[in-house]
């Protein structure tokens, strides 16, 4: 593509390089004040230049040097920088080679964003923020947003208008574009859409993760959450699966029982990491320890292997959010509403007990 | 550079609860007076455990927006933060007068102001008075009106009654409304017989919470007869055995706490300018927006 430096880009380069060896992705280059010489090198080449022929150097070198412009003038944290060098694959291919793939559009996924970098001819990127889902949509059929703090509205409730807890669910829903941020607007949108990943990231990046585990969380609560201290480990295996799957939260758990105690629950595939317990997973737990008091007992219940079967089917459409997807006449579904109402009908006595078996004795029910 | 940091309790039911955090946060964002404004939560995104790394800011203020000290405030919020060597003995205060703490924050390892809570700062009473502007519409309400501060009780936090009692006094000691009263949820006096308090036919009511919630929205309007079912909704005002009910709600709703919460900054160092003045006429119901 064609690339050209810009005069206050090149007047930042002569004045940086005046103070010393530049040294930036790829680039390196050293100035001669004697000769007016400017030393310059890249993987591809190695060139001396005049100093008056520097604002006609060739479209390779002016992008290193745009390059290096807007990764220091245009981009103010070293999140922000990782993030966005992370969305061009900045490690794996050399700059003249990114500029031509960004010219038409270098895209990623974070979660369920699908963050489209494009490159101008001055080096300067705009980011376009959409849905995966909607990938392939025009962008004149979604909903345009410029202000990136938009993001948190978007994200709070799902496409059947339910208020969403834990922004890292994926339930985020469709319809909408930012179609050109700044690098700085778009770490607000992310950041407003997925609280925190980005810079959790970034420090896994480097090695600097600081992960609660579960018995560091026990060990923190106070109040009402001091409960979460009784639940029992094989439960908090249990919480692991149900909660923190990739289809319940985008997350990749890095959390475990201990540091020394891994959970077998699979932690996910998600690129940004789960540094501790989420409020709602230990909300939960409370929930958990107070049912794990419980001893089970045993029960007789009258069922066909059908009706059997059939409880099965509705305990996996609910845990899987499968429900909607059945259709209305699709009674040979186990988990469709009309073979529910009549398991009910058939098998519920007038009190809701299943097979009229009450769910606590008499006395124990007296007792509690 | 500096940033502001509100944190909030946020709800895992009610999208409403972190409604006026992210208000306030937005009227503050727009004076310009902080470089960056940072919302974290206990019960949503992101969290007080990580809210700190997501600001960037050399002068870091901290400020809770909840009604009173206590709980939250001096435990869960300084435990969460990893404030070190955080006391609630360096806030000096018997319930209604923590300012600021600077401690360092070890998730960050940067030093962080940490303020008391917005709902027992003293500008919180011209909240509570501007409530009582936007609810009746009329700048000048005062004459011929009572106003009630609704309290939850001391049942959980035994300081969260002191803040409901200050702001009263202090209302009351403007000697702008007819009659001024203290009223509580779970304890007497109780919100549910207001108009054995009130010889007023009129009657502001302004809950001291910061969020609209399930008290604030259903128990509290039943309580006090507004209406026999909360989803059926009520009227400003509602007649109640021969008074007129005018209820306002949260008042940590209203626009002018992000007033209280760049107070709050100020009062620990924040460099604002101008910004109080500009929320304060922003924020005013009553008259035009300056722009």
């Amino acid at each position: 593509m064609s690339v050209a430096v810009s005069e206050p880009q090149l007047a930042a380069f002569r004045e940086r390089v005046a103070a010393g060896t530049l040294t930036h992705d790829g680039l390196a280059v050293e100035y001669d004040g004697e000769t007016d010489t400017y030393q310059i090198e890249t993987p591809e080449h190695h060139t001396a230049i005049a100093g008056d022929e520097l604002d006609t150097v060739d479209a390779e070198l002016a992008a290193y040097i745009t390059n290096w412009y807007f990764y220091t003038h245009e981009i103010a944290t070293d999140v922000n920088r990782a993030f966005c060098r992370w969305l061009e694959h900045a490690d794996e291919h050399a700059v003249p080679e990114r500029y031509n793939a960004l010219e038409s559009g270098l895209s990623r996924e974070w979660g369920q964003l699908e963050i489209t970098t494009t490159v101008s001819t001055d080096g300067s990127r705009q980011y376009e923020l959409r849905h995966i889902d909607d990938s392939n949509v025009e962008a004149s059929a979604l909903q345009s947003h410029t202000n990136p703090f938009d993001a948190r509205e978007i994200g709070t409730l799902d496409a059947k208008n339910r208020y969403r807890p834990l922004r890292t669910a994926p339930s985020l829903k469709t319809g909408w574009i930012f179609s050109d941020l700044s690098a700085t607007e778009l770490y607000e949108a992310v950041e407003a859409f997925y609280p925190a990943t980005v810079v959790n990231w970034y420090r896994e990046q480097r090695g600097e993760l600081d992960i609660d585990h579960w018995r560091d969380e026990q060990d923190r609560q106070s109040g009402i959450y001091n409960l979460i201290t009784v639940l029992p480990d094989e439960a908090v295996e249990w919480a692991a699966a149900a909660c923190c799957d990739d289809s319940q939260c985008l997350k990749r758990r890095e959390w475990q029982l201990s540091e020394d105690e891994p959970l077998d629950a699979e932690g996910g595939e998600g690129v940004f990491p789960c540094r501790g317990p989420c409020s709602m997973v230990v909300a939960a737990g409370r929930e958990w320890a107070k049912l794990e008091r419980q001893d089970t007992q045993t029960y007789e219940f009258e069922l066909t292997p059908s009706e059997k079967a059939q409880l099965e089917a509705i305990i996996d459409a609910v845990a899987d959010d499968a429900v909607d997807e059945i259709r209305e006449a699709d009674v040979a579904n186990a988990a469709n509403r009309w073979r529910v109402r009549y398991l009910r009908e058939k098998r519920f006595d007038e009190n809701g007990n299943l097979s009229g078996t009450l769910t606590r004795s008499d006395a124990e029910a007296n007792d509690s | 550079m500096q940033s502001l940091v509100i944190v909030a309790h946020g709800s895992h039911l009610n999208p409403d609860s972190a409604m006026p955090t992210h208000t306030h946060a937005e009227t503050i964002r727009e004076t310009g007076a902080f470089d960056e404004v940072r919302t974290g939560f206990w019960k949503e995104e992101p969290s007080l455990r990580e809210v700190l790394r997501t600001a960037r800011g050399d002068d870091m203020y901290v400020v809770p927006l909840f009604i009173s000290e206590g709980y939250f405030t001096e435990r869960v919020i300084p435990r969460e933060l990893r404030l070190e060597g955080w006391d609630p003995e360096l806030w000096d205060s018997e319930g209604i007068s923590a300012d600021t703490a600077t401690l360092v924050a070890s998730d960050i390892d940067k030093e962080v102001h940490y303020c008391g809570p917005v709902g027992t700062h003293e500008a919180m009473t011209d909240v509570l008075i501007r409530r009582a502007v936007s609810v009746t519409g009329d700048e000048t309400v005062g004459d011929g009106f009572g106003f009630a501060v609704v309290g939850h009780g001391t049942e959980r936090n035994k300081k969260s009654a002191k803040a409901i009692e200050y702001h009263t006094e202090r209302i009351r000691e403007t000697g702008r409304f007819d009659e001024v009263h203290s009223l509580y949820m779970d304890e007497e006096p109780e919100v549910d017989d207001i108009t054995d308090y009130f010889d007023c036919e009129d009657i502001i009511v302004v809950p001291l919470f910061i969020a609209d919630g399930y008290h604030t929205q259903e128990d509290i309007p039943e309580d006090m007869g507004l209406t026999d079912d909360y989803r059926e909704g009520y009227a400003v005002p509602a007649e109640v055995e021969g008074h007129r009910i005018w209820y306002g709600g949260a008042v940590g709703t209203e626009k002018l706490t992000a007033d209280v919460i760049l107070e709050r900054a100020a009062d620990a160092g924040a460099e604002i300018g101008d910004a109080i003045a500009r929320v304060r006429q922003q924020t005013n119901p009553t008259e035009a927006v300056v722009e």
